[in-house]
């Protein structure tokens, strides 16, 4: 089957079986490799991308789900809060083997548009669903913290 | 800046003359530098341009060693630190081994160790011939060159690394390049040093092996056996074939499992599960994890082998029935699977010469040989891309290289002509075996009429993780596999009368290790027990460790150094709010020593909460703070969430978990505040990727002892009844 996305801004057309995962269309066909296979059954968040800015898990979100949608991706990501994220995330060197990291800051970035000042039992309930193997948690909340001072100032 | 994934085109193929200048070590292991790469192998490239290149010989798992060896190359060489690149080293055993083990490959923590004098030594001598090559162009002498960011000056005239290189080439290297003293340091021990990794890693372009495509490539997964050591007997493809984008089915020439080909990986996975296999299962392990669990309660009771040269069990239990008081205790834990963020994959294309391997490669030493027996090659015939690796902690590195193999058969079973892409599932991955081996201890201390510690007698059963492997000549010494009781046999604590026992269990459930091997579970004994041995002693369990570090020795003053600082920056000293506990564990792996204090609560429903853990850590210089601050952290958090939740099982040789909801990773909400403090040193540098693991899960049992007077010896912890909030 063809089918008429939105991504990133740029309309893509691309042939996929019906039912196949959004994260296996942008991974295996439209080489934005940016968002990761982690779980596939909506358990580590790696996979997380914005649609229509919302971050939901794309190993869960079958294509035809997204036709008439904009999908946003790492590669993607360019607003305000978007750019406060990434910055703290390099200011206070929160990576380690990265694998986890996109989904970490599309899910921060979803965390943050919607609430400009979280507490931590807020990044705790909103971040939870983002698993990360190497443990960085302790950054991620302090670089969440950062992201959000740097918004206001 | 980004780190070269691509092909490493200036490592090969030129072997004209090009601009830039490369650093390295000649085939008489002599540095030299020239501008000719096939001379040698270059530790450091200059560009024309100015541009400086440091050359990585360890895998970047998220340890932090694209950071480390750059800092080493940029600290000698006075390098800009914001424009240093950096790339991975091909694989060449001759000249990127690790020192610490005479093979390329990265474990045991000794990234740093092994290349903080080598890597040093590179970028001294790049400075050095670049310094003399502008002494010549300007005619001044080399002592009134200052080189600072990447600049060379002499008095009004300066010039970037890339316009002295004409000359530079010429220049003919000191065969022992001068070193900078420690107080001249500006990038080692520097706190604000950033990543090099960071940036690509925080905008999607940071290539992992799952990321690789090649023009033509399949997409592979695998149909494997339920139980561990079972062979294919025969498959039906007749529902895998109707999924949309399926190729074919092949079995693995060594009957290990079906390959399943496809034009994607989402459609290599759903053919995969539609394939039935038959197997056969006469080889294969069928027990539960509870009767392996009743075959190490007997294993332990008659050890097969002494593990120190002192043991006597005779004896040492005489001591036990002339003690004042004995205390024993039974420690138990399961099998790990190790879960690295990314599944394992690689991906195999056929060259002109051989074939190309793309892969986050751990030991690039074993896999090379594995991959060229499989494809009737030359170790020589196999490239390796090294690509940044999603994780690892020890999965990566079998002694097998037993995803290479599979993805090799699997290559072989298509043709041999089509590049293959090998991808696990999570699923794959939990039932796939090479676990942290399940262990049970059984100790026994004797006290003296005034509290003090006279003898002990350990116990040890686990699969032995070495014996087998390519490692056994170096590991195993009388039987032992070192790595079963190493942190017991080798412990500081001076205790007078010391038996350590082991014996091995067998079972084709593949064992490997697990982010500090054998300290995940000897650390767990030992400190546990230290703790009960000191309540029973009516003796504080720092004071009570102390007592029994202070024969003057060098590993005691470093153990008792980070056991001070931890208490101290934890406060141990202080009053704790109500239903709060804490609990201490100090330990050694790896040559570096970390001790920590944690800190639980107790909620009136019962439930527990990890409130902090205070780190203490002496691993020599601390090349990049930071870094190391991240591993204490990293490790911390990884040996927290096991001991709080995981474990494999097995119901009649199956794996019970099946994806993360059944072996829940530690979490946000579970994170506890974690406080690291590095002791200023001036020893060589240690490791640093495993040993804040180790002191966490007895630290944390003997915080909720202390809470509630619970002594748990088994993980994981909720499998004892513990609820954590
Ligand atoms: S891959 Fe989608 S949540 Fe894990
Ligand atoms: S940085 Fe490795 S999994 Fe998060």
């Amino acid at each position: 089957m063809k089918y008429q996305l939105s991504v990133n801004d740029e309309k893509k057309e691309v042939e996929a079986e019906p039912g196949t995962p959004l994260l296996w269309v942008l991974r295996d066909e439209l080489n934005l490799t940016g968002t990761k296979f982690g779980c596939g059954v909506a358990a580590c968040g790696a996979c997380t991308v914005h649609v229509n800015g919302e971050p939901v898990r794309s190993c869960q979100t079958p294509i035809e789900a997204v036709e008439e949608n904009k999908v946003t991706t790492i590669e993607g990501l360019e607003d305000r809060v978007s750019d406060a994220v990434v910055a703290a995330w390099r200011e206070l060197d929160v990576v380690q083997c990265g694998y986890c990291q996109s989904g970490q800051i599309m899910s921060a970035v979803g965390l943050l548009t919607e609430n400009k000042k979280p507490t931590d039992e807020d990044i705790d309930n909103y971040m939870s669903g983002n698993v990360c193997r190497c443990a960085t948690y302790q950054r991620i909340r302090a670089a969440i913290h950062l992201a959000s001072d740097k918004l206001e100032g | 800046m980004t780190i070269t994934t691509t092909r490493r085109t200036f490592l090969i193929g030129a072997t004209a003359a090009s601009s830039s200048l490369f650093i390295g070590l000649n085939a008489s292991k002599s540095w030299a530098a020239t501008t000719t790469e096939t001379e040698l192998n270059p530790f450091v490239k200059i560009d024309a341009d100015g541009t400086v290149t440091a050359i990585i010989k360890h895998f970047e798992m998220g340890q932090g060693t694209t950071t480390g060896l750059t800092t080493l190359i940029a600290e000698e060489l006075d390098a800009d630190w914001e424009n240093i690149q950096v790339q991975f080293a091909p694989a060449n055993a001759k000249i990127y081994a690790n020192l610490a083990f005479g093979a390329q490959g990265t474990g045991g923590s000794t990234a740093i160790a092994n290349s903080f004098i080598q890597y040093r030594k590179a970028g001294a001598t790049a400075r050095d011939v670049l310094v003399k090559a502008a002494a010549q162009k300007w005619g001044v002498e080399t002592a009134s060159i200052t080189v600072e960011n990447s600049i060379l000056k002499s008095g009004e005239k300066s010039a970037h690394f890339g316009e002295v290189l004409e000359i530079a080439r010429t220049i003919t290297p000191p065969a022992e390049p001068k070193l900078k003293s420690k107080i001249n340091f500006k990038l080692i021990g520097k706190e604000t040093l950033r990543r090099k990794d960071s940036e690509a890693k925080t905008n999607g372009t940071a290539v992992f092996a799952m990321d690789v495509k090649v023009p033509g490539m399949v997409y592979c997964c695998v149909a494997r056996p339920q139980n561990f050591g079972a062979l294919v007997k025969s498959f039906d493809k007749s529902d895998a074939s109707k999924i949309g984008g399926f190729i074919d089915a092949r079995t693995l020439p060594n009957n290990a499992g079906v390959a399943v080909y496809a034009k994607n990986t989402w459609a290599a996975k759903q053919a995969r599960d539609a394939l039935r296999v038959e197997w056969d299962l006469s080889k294969a392990e069928t027990r539960s994890t509870k009767q392996l669990e009743e075959a190490h309660a007997d294993l332990v009771k008659k050890p097969e082998f002494k593990a120190t040269k002192n043991t006597d069990f005779e004896r040492t239990d005489k001591m036990l029935q002339n003690a004042a008081k004995v205390i024993e205790g039974d420690f138990f834990v399961p099998f790990l699977a190790h879960e690295p963020m990314e599944p394992l994959n690689c991906v195999i294309e056929p060259t002109p010469t051989g074939v190309r391997v793309h892969d986050g490669c751990q030991f690039p030493s074993i896999t090379k040989p594995t991959v060229a027996a499989v494809l009737g090659l030359k170790p020589e015939q196999v490239e390796i891309n090294t690509v940044y690796a999603g994780g690892s902690f020890g999965r990566r590195a079998t002694t097998t290289s037993d995803y290479h193999l599979e993805a090799s058969l699997a290559f072989v079973a298509f043709g041999g002509t089509t590049p293959v892409k090998l991808v696990w599932m999570r699923e794959d991955q939990l039932a796939g075996g090479y676990y942290r081996p399940m262990a049970k201890h059984k100790i026994r201390a004797g006290l003296d009429g005034d509290g003090k510690l006279q003898c002990w007698d350990h116990r040890v059963a686990t699969k032995s993780i070495i014996k087998g492997s390519p490692f056994e000549g170096a590991l195993v010494h009388d039987g032992v596999d070192h790595t079963s009781v190493e942190g017991i046999a080798d412990t500081h604590y001076a205790i007078h009368d010391f038996s350590v026992g082991l014996s091995d269990l067998q079972s084709p459930v593949p064992v490997l290790w697990w982010r500090s091997v054998g300290h995940t579970h000897t650390a767990f004994a030992m400190e546990t027990m230290m703790d009960m041995v000191a309540r029973e002693a009516g003796k504080d369990p720092i004071a009570f460790r102390k007592e029994l570090l202070s024969n003057g020795t060098k590993d005691q003053k470093r153990l008792l150094g980070v056991l001070e600082m931890a208490a101290s920056k934890a406060g141990w000293e202080k009053e704790l709010p109500k239903n709060h506990g804490r609990g201490i564990a100090v330990h050694k792996s790896f040559n570096s020593y970390v001790a920590e204090v944690a800190e639980i609560s107790v909620a009136e429903d019962g439930s527990i909460k990890v409130e902090r853990i205070t780190c203490a850590v002496d691993c020599g210089i601390a090349v990049n703070p930071d870094v190391i601050k991240a591993q204490m952290e990293s490790g911390i958090g990884y040996g927290l969430g096991a001991m709080m939740r995981n474990q494999i099982t097995l119901s009649d040789g199956v794996v019970d978990q099946v994806n993360f909801p059944d072996y829940e990773p530690i979490r946000m909400s579970d994170f506890p505040d974690i406080d690291v403090h590095i002791i200023q040193s001036d020893e060589n540098p240690t490791g640093v990727g495993e040993p804040g693991l180790p002191p966490v899960a007895p630290a944390v049992v003997n915080a909720i002892f202390d809470a509630t007077g619970k002594r748990y010896t088994s993980l994981p912890l909720t499998e004892q009844g513990i609820e954590f909030t």
